[in-house]
């Protein structure tokens, strides 16, 4: 059989291999992605910065142990020379200094530069799981909604109607005091895991929607590519649609909607703590410091500083992370 | 002797849903409407018509991949038109599927490879030598480096897409091959090389073909029975040469007479240029559906569906449906509707 090959006339599909000398190994559309983020300057950096992060978030007992502190002592207590009669810091800016590194709470004299790391770990690990169990349950919904469409389709299309026009942060705020209520008699303390437990639940009650929506739209697409139809000839079970044909082409838009999530979720984490209804003392969390900061601002404004530059820092540069993998994944979006 | 493929008084009506919140059907969409086809056993059939006249629908249809509304398709006088997924499992290699757009056809995820062995993995079929040996081969066959058994969809043109595409289709081992449009959205020299590569496959591999396309020329020179769809039916069935050199339905002369000529021959040929659209397939015309856009047109035609039967004259298995055939012949008078035109 002679048939004219096209392979040979048209050797600039070929160039992915050139370079790697050997049999050509075609490179996938994640490992272009990977390649496009490696030249990204901002992506890296970002990268770093969040990775950092999460590295001091693991390594906060390492950090504690190093440094010699923990931040649940109330050094200011047990030391006089650190607080003056009013509760405040002697020392200069908050009282930094080679000892405490990022100054003392006033009031109970927590080392600040302990709190900050340990916050990051309740934020992170809060935020976390939240972001997991929303996109667990937003691809889920998602892909049904999509690919069986029709009344179940429907169904779900009202319920994420509802979940995105209600006012979530005024829900959690009112409801979080009811639950407590319920579930915690009146005599106890409200112990930290149910305060932890009802944040990640609320949060992701009212996170998957978005996600789910985005997902249907795509699976809407997808399914009616001929592809699908293709496996669907020759005999591929909705199963293997779903996970081998479907899923892969949907990796892209989970993975970009969850990174830009996590940070919302930890400003959603810190925005409750500080209003109140997110983390207790004595646990230490960056919203609950603001809150303690706006408190203490005219006296101390180095206590509101901490946590603010820090969840700054890390929001900005898990944002500019989540749009440098946006980009890598659709190298015709520009900014 | 029986055929391969029977289509019999197949039907496919798409409902049409309208109203703000309650949501009823208000119609439907007539997309074939009671068709008679056979495809015999090797033998390639050509299915032409315009664009929405519903032969892609058709093709899927065939290939199962919606279920009729009403009729049947009976593969080898199985009835199929019902058969639920476990029921078609035996029958799902047998009749297999080269689709129109070659960018939308592969799975941009997976390699060459997988998209080519996926099919004989869901089918639970080993080949001697394993998948890749065979996905090899498969990839000599339809003219495509073995090397290239681990790139990508997007590392290839439209012509080599369209060949992977071909050489899943041939994992299986089919016996029926519904090819919906494969060629149309190629370049045209590719076109002749995608071409002449299926039609070598089916010499040498025997494979019957249900070729759909809307390319006449490229119709006649691939098969060997030619059926003409319009809007939903079939209005005129034959061997190529009765088609294309003896048609009886006035459609048909008129695809005919849009078909470029790139010799000028002794003889000039009709031309025949209609007018106005297709009507709308939710509310089709009574009677002959072509009657709106007929010359001949006359009462009868709006009262009664022409029957599709063979006429006088007519070769075996040349059936036409129409009332007012006009006469088996290329060339005669010009017929121009369209005022813009005349």
């Amino acid at each position: 059989m002679t048939i004219p090959s096209e392979t040979t006339a048209e050797p600039a599909t070929v160039t992915a291999s050139a370079d790697s000398g050997g049999a050509p190994v075609g490179r996938s559309p994640g490992q272009l992605m990977w390649r496009r983020f490696r030249r990204d300057p901002t992506g890296m950096a970002s990268a770093v910065i969040v990775l950092f992060f999460i590295l001091v978030a693991i390594g906060a007992p390492l950090i504690s142990m190093l440094y010699g502190k923990d931040p649940y002592t109330q050094y200011g207590q047990e030391r006089p020379d650190l607080l003056n009669e009013f509760g405040y810091p002697l020392g200069a800016n908050g009282g930094i200094s080679s000892e405490f590194w990022f100054g003392i709470e006033p009031g109970l004299g927590r080392d600040v530069f302990m709190q900050l790391v340990y916050g990051i770990r309740t934020s992170l690990l809060i935020a976390l799981v939240a972001t997991i169990a929303t996109t667990l349950i937003g691809i889920v919904i998602g892909i049904v909604a999509g690919y069986v469409g029709g009344r179940t389709d429907y169904f779900i299309g009202r319920v994420i109607d509802v979940l995105l026009s209600f006012p979530s942060t005024l829900f959690i705020i009112a409801f979080m005091p009811v639950l407590e209520n319920l579930m915690v008699k009146p005599d106890e303390e409200t112990p930290v895991w149910l305060r932890a437990a009802s944040l990640i639940i609320f949060l992701t009650v009212f996170g998957w929607a978005a996600l789910a929506r985005l997902l249907r739209g795509n699976v809407l697409s997808l399914r009616e590519r001929e592809f699908v139809e293709a496996a669907k000839v020759t005999g591929a079970s909705p199963a293997r649609i779903v996970f081998k044909e479907l899923l892969p082409n949907l990796w892209t838009p989970i993975l970009i909607q969850s990174t830009l999530l996590l940070p919302a979720l930890v400003t959603s984490e810190a925005a409750l703590s500080f209003l109140g209804v997110g983390m207790i003392e004595p646990t230490p969390d960056w919203g609950r410091m603001f809150l303690r900061g706006t408190e203490v601002y005219t006296d101390d404004i180095t206590y509101l500083m901490f946590p603010g530059i820090a969840l700054l820092i890390f929001v900005i540069a898990f944002n500019l992370l989540g749009d440098s993998v946006r980009d890598a994944f659709d190298p015709k979006i520009r900014r | 002797m029986q055929p391969l493929l029977e289509l019999k008084g197949l039907t496919k009506y798409f409902p049409v849903t309208g109203g703000f919140i309650f949501k009823r059907q208000v119609g439907n969409v007539h997309a074939v409407d009671g068709v008679d086809l056979k495809v015999g056993e090797g033998e390639t059939v050509g299915l032409v018509g315009e664009s929405g006249c519903g032969k892609s629908t058709l093709g899927r249809l065939a290939a199962r991949l919606y279920e009729p509304t009403f009729g049947k398709v009976l593969y080898r006088g199985q009835d199929i038109s019902t058969a639920s997924r476990r029921e078609l499992k035996p029958i799902r290699p047998e009749i297999q599927m080269i689709f129109q757009d070659p960018y939308s056809s592969l799975n941009p995820r997976q390699t060459v490879g997988a998209i080519i062995s996926g099919p004989m993995e869901i089918n639970g079929i080993n080949p001697p030598g394993g998948h890749e040996k065979r996905v090899r081969e498969l990839l000599e066959t339809v003219g495509l480096n073995p090397e290239h058994y681990n790139r990508f969809p997007h590392e290839f043109s439209g012509g080599q897409r369209q060949r992977i595409g071909i050489a899943r289709a041939l994992a299986l081992n089919p016996k029926l091959i519904i090819a919906d449009e494969p060629v149309s959205a190629l370049d045209v020299s590719i076109q002749a090389q995608v071409i002449n590569l299926l039609q070598e496959l089916q010499r040498d591999l025997g494979i019957a073909f249900l070729f759909i396309a809307h390319d006449l020329a490229v119709v006649r020179h691939f098969s060997q029975r030619v059926a003409v769809m319009y809007l939903g039916k079939v209005v005129e069935v034959g061997d190529r040469e009765s088609i294309y050199l003896r048609p009886r339905h006035p459609y048909t002369h008129a695809l005919l007479s849009a078909v470029p000529e790139a010799t000028v021959e002794d003889e000039p040929r009709q031309r025949i240029r209609l007018a106005g659209d297709v009507p709308s397939p939710i509310n089709p015309p009574t009677g002959c559906r072509f009657r709106t856009r007929c010359w001949k047109a006359q009462e009868r035609c709006a009262e009664e569906a022409p029957p599709l039967i063979q006429l006088a004259g007519n070769r075996e298995g040349h059936l036409t449906a129409c009332h007012f055939p006009e006469a088996p012949t290329t060339s005669g008078e010009d017929v121009v509707l369209d005022p813009a035109l005349a």
